[in-house]
């Protein structure tokens, strides 16, 4: 048990990309999906508990570690570049694109009001939005969506996890 | 007339009128169209004399608030069908709604930036600052045809080295297998150049598949194929989410 909770931090440790729990049982086979997601659950505490720079978070329908948020001051110094900003309008545009997926350009752009060709190939370029297919109506628009690296970005475990728009109605109540 | 100036340029001409609601403290169920038109006008005409790029979005808007403006001050035809109904009948209703779900969404995208982000609040270990496609060094990709494909096909052939080729064992490899393979691997990695995915053990066996299974999965649209210039690698990019 020990042992097996070991082995996953090193797996997580090891991994480029959060690495998913159907990942981690074709290296341990001998437990269940409930199994791992116990053993998820020591590690977490594990590392909470030590109280270290960084933690175990699912994001993105995987386990990866972050550093914590409020030591970002200092990570920010060690990579020297600065943090990728997206503009309001791109947030508003990718905000679109989140809840209304899969959606074409032309009611992106009635939302907005404006056209958002410009933002759009941004975030596509960014690989927040991509192409999930297209609209069976005439001239076949092409429909977007948001990607596996939006969730990554935004810190998310899935589009479920987004705040619903009528949340955000009530706060503005 | 003293103008309130706000530099930042709105995000659109729903933005500069949810500027002017908010400015003016009115209910954005009864907006007192004349006023709102009023100010817009002279926004627009600010943004003129200050050399902003006035798109024709604002331009639209105004059209839009001038028609209403106009419709309100018509009487209203008396019943047509089933009575006058004040709500549906109100030439405001649809930019209220309009301007509803813009400020809903323009919350939404506050949330967005509220939140913890990669590279900016947490970040991953060893991760390096991510190269994104087309912000590699100044080149900037360009869609792969079939000759540029063959090309590096006949490359990768022409750097295998003769004396393997008697090794290959003919039932080890079959296209489905590449293909699985070659999704995996994208699945993990997101991009690949068409040399990573031949990996090591570089047959002529292995190249033709590898090929056949590129091609397979571009026509199926599951990949893009993407190379800077010519000659330069050719890099693979997955196109689904898993």
């Amino acid at each position: 048990m020990e042992e097996d909770i070991a082995i996953l931090d090193a797996l997580i440790f090891s991994s480029e990309t959060p690495l998913t729990v159907e990942r981690m049982r074709e290296i341990l086979p001998q437990y269940d999906r409930q199994g791992i997601l116990g053993l998820l659950k020591t590690l977490a505490e594990h590392h909470e508990a030590r109280q270290g720079g960084f933690g175990l978070c699912e994001i993105a329908g995987g386990w990866q570690f972050y550093s914590r948020p409020d030591l970002a001051p200092w990570v920010r110094k060690l990579k020297a570049g600065r943090p990728q900003m997206l503009s309001p309008a791109a947030l508003e545009t990718l905000a679109v694109v989140a809840y209304r997926q899969p959606v074409v350009k032309a009611d992106i752009d009635r939302v907005r009001g404006v056209d958002v060709g410009g933002t759009l190939k941004g975030l596509l370029e960014k690989r927040l939005v991509r192409m999930v297919g297209r609209k069976d109506v005439p001239g076949r628009p092409i429909l977007y969506g948001t990607t596996k690296r939006f969730l990554e970005v935004f810190q998310l475990k899935d589009l479920t996890e987004l705040p619903t728009l009528t949340e955000l109605k009530d706060i503005q109540a | 007339m003293s103008y309130e100036i706000k530099l930042d340029v709105f995000e659109g001409p729903l933005d500069l009128l949810l500027y002017l609601i908010r400015k003016n403290e009115i209910d954005i169920y009864n907006i007192p169209i004349a006023l709102i038109t009023r100010q817009y006008l002279e926004y627009l005409d600010l943004m003129k004399a200050l050399n902003l790029d006035l798109a024709g979005e604002y331009l639209v808007l105004a059209a839009t608030l001038l028609h209403i403006k106009s419709r309100m001050l018509l009487p209203v035809p008396e019943e047509e069908d089933g009575g006058t109904e004040d709500e549906a009948g109100d030439p405001r209703a649809e930019l209220v709604q309009q301007l509803l779900e813009y400020q809903a969404f323009k919350e939404a995208a506050l949330q967005l930036d509220r939140r913890t982000l990669l590279e900016r609040d947490v970040f991953k270990r060893g991760a390096p600052p991510e190269a994104l496609p087309g912000e590699e060094g100044e080149e900037t990709p360009i869609e792969a045809d079939i000759f540029t494909l063959v090309e590096a096909f006949q490359r990768m052939l022409s750097q295998l080295d003769q004396a393997d080729l008697m090794e290959i064992d003919l039932e080890r490899i079959s296209l489905a297998d590449r293909i699985n393979e070659i999704m995996d691997s994208l699945a993990l990695r997101r991009d690949m150049t068409f040399a990573e995915l031949m990996g090591e053990q570089i047959t002529r066996q292995r190249i033709v598949y590898t090929f056949l299974a590129v091609l397979e999965l571009m026509k199926l649209r599951m990949i893009r194929v993407y190379q800077a210039a010519s000659f330069a690698a050719i890099r693979i990019f997955i196109v689904g989410e898993e």
